[in-house]
């Protein structure tokens, strides 16, 4: 057994996260918005006892008082009541809406959802029908027409608003659940002969707990803001509090008092806003990673002024010294591949070898330009056929890819667009690259599918991917790549997705193609048995860095660099096969019985 | 052979189609086989064989359509879930995937002792098992308190071979459990399971679809494809002397790592399909 | 295809029947009231009983639920309980209000979505600050309060525009255009916060895909990639936002009528649930269902075209 194996390498595997709470406690968003509605809660509690007045006293002599009237702090309005009152015990009516409109909705969605989400099938049908019954119905147009039922209170109407809201919280936790409850671990538990309860309780409850509190903080938002514009259309009693009901009044007398439209106006856009800002920095507490944009254009470099000018070269591809590196969270760059030197001639195959983490496909992305938009290359040059590909602009890039340099990847499915047929996006590529018309195109198009050993060619190329078999799908893909003759061609994993039998056809085709086409090719692999029967030459890497090449006989017979003599040593040969007889349990206790 | 632990008789399964009125589907075709006590079953087939739905209906996991499963002397093919629960202390499973088996919200501990405590162990006799369980699958001690995602995949695949031997079952199903490893891990943790199983007696029912990795483990090897088996044997015969044509097929397929040995494979396997050409050939015209 | 669409159309015929049935049911307890109310405080039991009994009110609920619905199919709708106007084309009128300014929102709200979106997905940078602090705003403000500022600012200090009632189209564009800007923008500015996010995170999942790059190494220009591949993938998701968007305005739509004083369906529902208008109100409802159904109709067609996997010949 190997030390690497059994250490616990802080670099190679994650570090331990800071718990959602805690991350909450320092973002200076979290806490002044939850301060500010804290502050807002305290004040509407504590309304009995500081309000100077009851909400609906109305003293004639109050009537549109100044703010700073003895008694009347921020004034009164056109009926002689206290303003601050009235938005003290306004803040309260709010409260109990979200509360009330919230908490219905959680509890009827988070039941349904568990339920629905994890039990499945029939019962699932008749609730998910229901549901999307709710949702698609405008929700406050019912609730103004049951004002004759809910004869205006506020709090059956936020009840009946919350059962309009379920639907939204019964999505969210019936997904999570039926992606929770496809997880292997949740399979191990059933194996392991946890409940059902228990299951739900200990392995799905808390993965649904972060989406859950987002989802709340957001709901309360929602619920506020409906019920004040219900009460600002005069739904409910005249007799309750409520900001609706004081920006109503505050407008109509808004020439005459623009303070009395402005307070109730402020401290409910105060509420709102800190619960969505509120709600927003939960969901970065929670979710972690924002989604970043995926800006599409050739890969930053940060050493401009040491890159090396182009020069003539005898080899097809040459990489010098090639490091590429990602920005941590905290700001510093990680390199994964470090250094990294490959030459490839004009019509050899090489194979990149190495295990996960090595850095053997982002070599492959940095040599097409296709590193993911965050990728920074650190240093080094990138020449094909004396060109340096580093520092190139996307729309230079184009000119080449396609043309002089092609790619097969790993997946064939997901590197088909679901959208179109298998031949119009083949024939977009060619046309990319070539400018012959569509008729032409097609007839290419028609030709290469033959060629890649497609039975019945017309009928693929109407095929969307997801009537095609996986193995079709990367005879399309290897078409694509070598539709308009490329001199090299990278494949990544080209077969690793593949049943053995389809990788040994897929194997004879790229060889073929590769002798026809006199093209040279850079096979990404893990797979040594793959290397030995395709390539000329190899390249093991191991942490970023090529750490032994030679052609392939040399290294399978003699390996010098010990990573390779202990890949090598790794492989479950044909000779290695389980010659001890089984023993059960029963006579191993027996102990001597052998 | 030793006492058969698992039989299984002509089974079968079917999934229900997807949506509206689709028609079912049946993946196995009336599978049997039996695995001794202590033995190794390599179950080897491609991608929509049924090799995994096998393993699965063994755990409960998908519900047979026909044909029973024999487990210790006791039919569970279709048993309660409170009977299946009793049975998680004699069947236990691993998975191929070890970043999706395990929790990532509860620490390695927590997942090895889980089983045990819901089996009716004290919080103590629990700790106490999961330092020796941490103990045969070579990982350090203070590894309980650690979350799965501070570990490597060979590190995962470690513990979840912990958790399945927390109960000392009878029998592992094995689905697919090092093939999402590197190379210099699957073997480390093929090996693991040999030295465990030499130690405790446990049975395997091992998924794969890697020939060279069954024939490291088993003793015996049954071939599985498209929903039937079609081939069982002694683990050396199957994977290199096998009599049906779909596992020669698979065996010429699969590349050796050498480039003069592969040459020469790829030359037998060109003179296989020739072989089987000429004989659908032969048939066709006789038919 | 055909049946598909049939299907579909039976699931909204029995959303629309159950919904006003609800309705139906949930209002029969308040139909007395409602006649007390109508006939004023002067009215004796035996008023009411025979108002009661001219109105049909006194028969088993479900008779008269399956008499109004009878009524229904032939495109009568009744009338109203107080002005005896006939339901239907009062309230198409009002609809023609609300659709004609919910529409021109939801419009253009789907042009700046996409280009924000879009933009902020596929460039980042400033453009994806920009369009992030844009539907921060758009979320942060309630649509009351901006509704109102803008009648102060536009509408009473500047007088650039009609601070309330509503042109028909037909009548004058221009003025048309001038009665509905103001609630167009309260609405574009909530309907754009939400769905330029959408917009903005389907565009990033759809860049991030591995066909993306592989269409780049076959030397397939930028603006295909994004428009033609990735836009037309992330179209699926970004139209059923767009129909909850669409229902989320029509909604919003009837608070901000208010303000504005459009006379729309909002505040005709308002007015007839006040005064406990029986048949206006159940008009209404129907109405609000057939539009309901028929959206998500249009979106599931849409849908299932835009999505070869659902796609049913």
């Amino acid at each position: 057994m190997s030390i690497e194996e059994l250490s616990i390498d802080p670099g190679l595997a994650a570090p331990p996260r800071r718990s959602p709470f805690r991350k909450l406690l320092r973002d200076p968003q979290a806490v002044i918005t939850a301060s500010l509605l804290l502050v807002i809660v305290l004040l509407g509690l504590l309304t009995p006892f500081i309000a100077p007045h009851d909400p609906n006293e109305a003293q004639l002599s109050a009537i549109n008082a100044d703010p700073g009237t003895p008694g009347y702090p921020l004034g009164a309005d056109q009926n002689g009541r206290d303003i601050m009152s009235r938005l003290l015990h306004s803040i309260n009516t709010s409260m109990i809406s979200g509360l009330i409109g919230a908490s219905v909705a959680l509890a009827i969605g988070i039941t349904f959802g568990l339920i629905g989400g994890y039990f499945g099938s029939r019962l699932r049908s008749v609730t998910e029908w229901v549901f999307s019954l709710v949702m698609t119905f405008p929700g406050i147009l019912l609730l103004i027409v049951l004002m004759p039922v809910t004869k205006g209170d506020y709090r059956f109407t936020m009840l009946i608003f919350g059962v309009l809201l379920s639907p939204g919280i019964y999505r969210i936790v019936r997904n999570l659940v039926v992606g929770v409850k496809n997880e292997l671990y949740v399979d191990a538990a059933r194996v392991a002969g946890l409940s059902n309860l228990r299951i739900l309780a200990r392995h799905v409850l808390f993965v649904i707990r972060g989406p859950i509190i987002i989802a709340a903080a957001f709901l309360f938002g929602g619920a506020i803001s409906v019920q004040a514009g219900l009460a600002f259309l005069g739904v409910g009693s005249t007799l309750v509090p409520s900001f609706g009901a004081m920006i109503s009044e505050g407008f109509l007398n808004l020439y005459i008092d623009p303070m009395q439209f402005l307070w109730p106006s402020v401290l409910l856009g105060v509420i709102t806003a800190s619960l969505v800002l509120l709600g927003n920095s939960l969901r970065d507490a929670f979710e972690g990673v924002k989604l970043k944009p995926a800006k599409i254009a050739a890969p930053k470099v940060e050493q401009v002024a040491g890159r090396a000018e182009s020069r003539p070269s005898d080899a097809l591809l040459e990489v010098d010294d090639l490091v590429i590196a990602y920005p941590t969270p905290s700001g510093k760059l990680n390199e994964v591949v470090k250094g990294v030197t490959l030459r490839v001639n004009a019509g050899e195959t090489v194979g990149l070898v190495g295990e996960s983490g090595s850095g053997k496909t982002q070599t492959a992305f940095a040599i097409l330009g296709v590193l993911p938009a965050e990728a920074v290359i650190v240093r080094g040059s990138i020449r094909l056929e004396g060109r340096n590909l580093i520092g190139l602009s996307e729309r230079e890039l184009r000119q080449l890819r396609g043309r002089s340099i092609a790619y097969i990847p790993q997946e064939p499915m997901s590197n088909l667009d679901p959208s179109y047929t298998v031949g119009a996006q083949l024939v977009e590529g060619i046309r990319a690259t070539t400018g012959l018309s569509k008729r032409e195109a097609r007839e290419r198009v028609l030709a290469l599918l033959k060629r890649v050993g497609i039975q019945d060619p017309k009928r693929t190329f109407d095929s969307y991917p997801h009537q095609i078999s996986g193995g079709m799908a990367q005879r399309v893909l290897i078409a694509g790549a070598v539709a308009s003759r490329p001199k090299l061609l990278i494949a990544d994993e080209p077969t690793t997705a593949l049943d053995v039998t389809v990788q040994a056809e897929i194997l004879d085709l790229l060889r073929d193609l590769q002798a026809e086409l006199d093209m040279a090719v850079v096979l990404v692999t893990h797979n040594f048995g793959v290397v030995a029967d395709i390539c000329d030459r190899i390249a093991v890497m191991q942490n970023g860095q090529v750490v032994e090449s030679g052609t392939a006989l040399e290294v399978f017979r003699e390996p010098k660099h010990p990573y390779t003599q202990k890949l090598l040593g790794a492989i479950l040969d044909e000779a290695t096969v389980r010659t001890d007889p089984p023993v059960s349990a029963g006579a191993l206790a027996g102990g001597t019985t052998r | 052979m030793t006492n058969p632990l698992l039989e299984v008789t002509d089974l079968r399964v079917t999934y229900p189609g997807r949506g509206f009125r689709a028609k079912a589907t049946e993946v196995l075709h009336g599978v049997s086989l039996t695995i001794g006590e202590g033995e190794t079953l390599g179950v080897v087939g491609e991608s929509g064989s049924g090799k995994t739905t096998i393993g699965r209906a063994v755990l409960g996991l998908v519900k047979p359509s026909g044909g029973r499963i024999i487990f210790d002397g006791q039919d569970i093919t279709h048993v309660s879930a409170a009977e299946r629960r009793k049975l998680a202390r004699e069947l236990q499973v691993v998975f191929q995937d070890p970043y999706t088996s395990l929790n990532p919200s509860m620490t390695v501990g927590d997942i090895l002792s889980e089983p045990l405590v819901v089996q009716g162990a004290t919080a103590k006799d629990a700790r106490a098992r999961v330092r020796t369980l941490l103990d045969q699958v070579g990982l350090p001690r203070d590894a309980a308190e650690r979350l799965p995602r501070e570990f490597s995949g060979g590190q995962r695949q470690r513990v979840a071979i912990a958790r399945a031997l927390a109960p000392e079952p009878k029998l592992i199903v094995c689905d697919e459990p090092v093939s999402a490893l590197d190379l210099s891990t699957q073997a480390i943790v093929l090996d693991l399971f040999i030295e465990i199983q030499r130690r405790t007696g446990v049975a395997y029912l091992f998924v794969s679809h890697d020939l060279s990795v069954v024939r490291h483990i088993s003793h015996r090897v049954s071939v599985v494809y498209k929903g039937d088996i079609v081939e069982t044997g002694p683990a050396a015969s199957v994977t290199s002397e096998p009599e049906h044509p779909y596992t020669q097929r698979l065996l010429l397929a699969a590349p050796i790592a050498d480039p003069i040995e592969q040459e020469k494979r790829r030359a037998e396997r060109y003179r296989l399909l020739e072989v089987h050409r000429q004989q659908a050939e032969q048939a066709g015209a006789v038919a | 295809m055909t049946l598909y669409v049939l299907r579909r159309l039976g699931a909204g015929l029995v959303l629309a029947l159950l919904v006003t049935l609800i309705t139906f049911l949930l209002l029969s307890p308040s139909f007395e009231s409602v006649v007390r109310e109508r006939l004023g405080p002067t009215a004796t039991p035996e008023t009411i009983a025979g108002m009661m009994t001219e109105l049909g009110f006194d028969r088993p609920i479900l008779v008269q639920y399956f008499d109004w619905l009878g009524g229904v199919f032939t495109g009568d709708f009744g009338r109203s309980l107080f002005t005896s106007q006939p339901v239907a084309p009062a309230v198409a009128a009002r609809l023609g209000v609300t659709l004609s300014l919910v529409v021109t929102a939801l419009l253009i709200t789907v042009v700046i979505s996409v280009a924000l979106g879009v933009w902020a997905a596929s460039r980042g940078g400033v453009a994806d600050k920009i369009s992030q602090i844009l539907s921060l705003v758009g979320y942060i403000v309630p649509g009351l309060l901006l509704a109102i500022v803008l009648v102060v600012v536009l509408a009473v200090n500047l007088k650039l525009l009609p601070a309330g009632g509503f042109t028909p189209f037909s009548e004058d564009p221009a003025r048309w255009a001038a009665s509905i800007a103001m609630p167009v923008i309260v609405l574009v500015i909530g309907g754009v916060a939400n769905m330029a996010a959408q917009v903005r995170g389907t565009m990033i999942d759809e860049l991030r895909k591995d066909y993306v790059r592989t269409l780049r190494t076959r030397g397939v220009s930028t603006t295909s990639i994004v428009i033609r591949h990735a836009l037309r993938n992330a179209a699926g998701p970004a139209l059923t936002v767009l129909s909850l968007e669409f229902i989320q305005m029509l909604g919003g739509a009837l608070i901000i009528e208010n303000v504005f004083a459009l006379p729309g369906y909002g505040q005709y529902a308002f007015n007839a649930a006040l005064q406990g208008d029986i048949p206006i109100i159940l008009g209404i409802t129907a109405f609000g269902v057939i539009l309901v159904v028929v959206v998500n109709l249009v979106t599931d067609v849409v849908n299932g075209w835009l999505n070869p996997k659902a796609r049913i010949y």
